[in-house]
């Protein structure tokens, strides 16, 4: 008996000791009294099933800090609090109260996907701060339940309808494709949303939806929704998740012997993604490393040369988020949230993908790419507008 | 047709992978009783040895499933004998309650940084996937990889159970720990060796269960667990061809309602099922029902 307390003992020492290693990481805010200082917070997955779009996010803003002089934009001393989502809403919900009521921030860049931004910008716009996705492609994100305006909230990136409609007519025009079949998630208005626009856009250009069946994010066998695609042979399989799923989606559907050409969305971009089984697959990106723009040449180079890889969108879409913010702390030389919204509002910048302005909505005005991966790697294909 | 029997494949895959798991559920709580819900915790351990297996370390992908079964059985006993056995005698609650907190643990303690980490990790197969097609029915090498793996499994634990002494010293004890240690048999080391085999074949699962569905993540063990779980109970649990008795009608039952009702019911009716089992027969398809002592 006394042996048996003894080990269990060592075990709760051991696991708690961990437990105080691993909480180590998150070091102090730093106080910084005396000065003019504009908290940032930044809400983005550091950790789980899509932490590659919180690290490059996060590297994308640590960036566009570090190229500050002195740490400071105007008479202001920029201090960013970084935290974890880990993809949940109701983490990135906690993160949100946090940073709004204690650290006072006047402004939030994230949250990074749909589902833990439409509950932030709820909180953002009740608060009165300023918070800029950088990568959130859900329209109510921006827009509330009744579809109006959160007028605090803004992003950088294009919206899911945008997403689809150029997935569709890339599908019908460069593609040729005259039948498609679509999976998505039920329960991720990511994916409901690319999915949904896609079947429209892609029926009204002439083609034909052949399938169209929805998955939960628990699943990992996919086999019977399969097979009820492979007899129905479409030109074109949609998946328009994010890439951890796709990849298990796609391999599957290699398996069940389906040869559609793989179509997807910006949850693509990512290293940890499957190459090998997504070989062929199209998707619809926020820029291409390969765009020859002079501001994506620079922006690449500097990227490369601080964390020894190639930016994906989601760093890229980080930085553009942070530029959008600091010129407007710029222009109104203030930390105030309502002056830095209506900066932002009537603000054109010379972004790195683009000139972006913004519309009504919040929402950016430009371009996206079309990206292929090929022998495991990715190659630009072309720029679409709608 | 050709998708019915399609269909029908496919949830024979997706049985006997939950066979596997619902075979270490039966055999520890035909043991002792107790439902081990760190079960679907090892078959992840389990599934992440195997890869990293065939994958860094280099083995061959059998001697990776043989690795990953050792560490798992060993795994197995060592929380036996740390969580369980202090236990035995207490309240079924409190090991019940022992088991979920081990299973918390191995969940989040290999989420740290320096275990296996919390992310998603694509796994590479260890051979290439061939597709052969019936007339009009597709049959990959996988599925016949996983079919004749899981039943040479379970042959060779019939075999071990009904065949082999340390089998029936484990039938023995099922019956009643006093009794059996009356009889000569040594009751810790007989539910210590129940362990290791349940364990081993839940790394079995995992590996195979990685190589189908090629992805995992230190929470991958939860769901098929559960099902696992669910399947055992609806087979009778405590009946080792309960398990797979069960297993089967619940990979069936999964794969032909996202067939042909919607994917958004599968779980729903799983565990519906569950439900329906505890309170028309909660003794199970094969369960026998228990008499009354007076």
């Amino acid at each position: 008996m006394r042996f048996n307390r003894w080990v269990a003992i060592f075990v709760l020492v051991i696991f708690s000791a961990a437990i105080l290693l691993s909480g180590c990481g998150q070091k102090p805010a730093a106080t910084t009294t005396g000065e003019n200082v504009i908290k940032v917070g930044v809400i983005a997955p550091l950790s789980g099933d899509v932490k590659t779009f919180g690290e490059s996010v996060k590297n994308g803003v640590d960036l566009a800090v570090s190229e500050l002089k002195d740490g400071k934009v105007g008479n202001f001393k920029i201090e960013v609090i970084p935290g974890d989502d880990r993809n949940d809403p109701k983490e990135a919900t906690n993160l949100a109260t946090k940073l709004i009521t204690e650290d006072k921030v006047s402004a939030i860049i994230g949250a990074v996907t749909s589902k833990c931004s439409i509950p932030v910008s709820q909180l953002a716009q009740q608060y009165k701060v300023v918070m800029i996705s950088p990568t959130s492609t859900a329209e109510k994100v921006t827009l509330d339940e009744n579809g109006k305006r959160k007028d605090y909230v803004f992003r950088v990136c294009f919206i899911d309808p945008f997403q689809g409609t150029v997935a569709a007519k890339f599908a019908l025009n460069d593609l040729q494709a005259k039948t498609a079949a679509v999976l998505y998630d039920q329960g991720n208005d990511y994916t409901v949303g690319l999915s949904e626009v896609f079947k429209k856009d892609f029926e009204a250009g002439g083609g034909k939806i052949v399938a169209s069946e929805s998955y939960t994010n628990q699943d990992t066998d996919f086999s019977a929704i399969l097979s009820k695609i492979a007899p129905k042979n479409p030109d074109v399989l949609y998946l328009p998740d994010y890439y951890q799923k796709v990849s298990l989606i796609a391999k599957q559907a290699r398996d069940k012997g389906i040869k559609a050409v793989f179509l997807g969305g910006d949850g693509w971009d990512s290293p940890s993604i499957d190459q090998a089984a997504m070989n062929g697959g199209y998707f619809t990106n926020h820029y291409s490393v390969e765009d020859p723009r002079p501001q994506v040449q620079d922006w690449v180079k500097k990227y490369q040369a601080k964390y020894g890889k190639r930016p994906d969108s989601f760093a890229t879409l980080g930085y553009e988020a942070a530029q959008v913010l600091f010129k407007a702390i710029e222009t109104t030389n203030s930390g105030d949230p309502t002056k830095l919204r209506d900066a932002i509002q009537n603000m054109s910048i010379e972004a790195v993908t683009a000139k972006i302005s913004f519309d009504k909505n919040g929402n950016p005005v430009k371009p996206l790419a079309i990206i292929q991966y090929k022998d495991n790697k990715q190659v630009f294909v072309k720029k679409m507008t709608p | 047709m050709e998708s019915f029997i399609q269909q029908v494949i496919n949830g024979l895959q997706l049985g006997l992978m939950y066979a596997l798991i619902a075979l270490g559920y039966t055999m520890v709580y035909g043991t002792i009783g107790l439902i081990n819900f760190a079960h679907g915790d090892v078959f992840m351990i389990g599934a992440f040895v195997g890869y990293l297996g065939y994958s860094s370390w280099g083995l061959p992908w059998p001697v990776a499933i043989i690795v990953s079964m050792a560490v798992c059985a060993a795994l197995g006993v060592v929380i036996e004998r740390i969580a369980y056995r202090p236990l035995r005698y207490a309240p079924k609650i409190a090991a019940l309650i022992s088991a979920i907190g081990v299973s918390f643990f191995l969940e989040y303690g290999s989420s740290l940084k320096f275990i296996f980490g919390p992310d998603y990790r694509v796994v590479q197969r260890p051979f290439r996937s061939i597709t052969w097609n019936l007339g009009g029915v597709s049959i990959t090498n996988i599925q016949v990889v996983i079919m004749a793996v899981v039943i040479i499994f379970l042959l060779f634990l019939l075999f071990l159970v009904f065949k082999t002494k340390i089998g029936a010293a484990m039938r023995t004890v099922s019956f009643d720990h006093d009794a059996a240690r009356l009889m000569g048999v040594d009751v810790d080391k007989t539910i210590s060796f129940t362990f290791a085999i349940g364990s081993a074949l839940a790394a079995v699962g995992g590996v195979l269960y990685a190589i189908a569905y090629p992805q995992i993540y230190p929470f991958m063990g939860i769901m098929p667990g559960l099902k696992a779980f669910t399947a055992a109970v609806l087979g009778g649990i405590g009946q080792i061809p309960g398990a797979v008795l069960g297993s089967l009608i619940m990979g069936q039952v999964e794969t032909m309602t996202a067939a042909y009702i919607s994917s958004q019911l599968r779980d729903a009716i799983a565990f519906a099922i569950l439900i329906l089992v505890l309170l028309i027969r909660p003794s199970g398809i094969l369960g026998r029902s228990q008499q009354e002592k007076i």
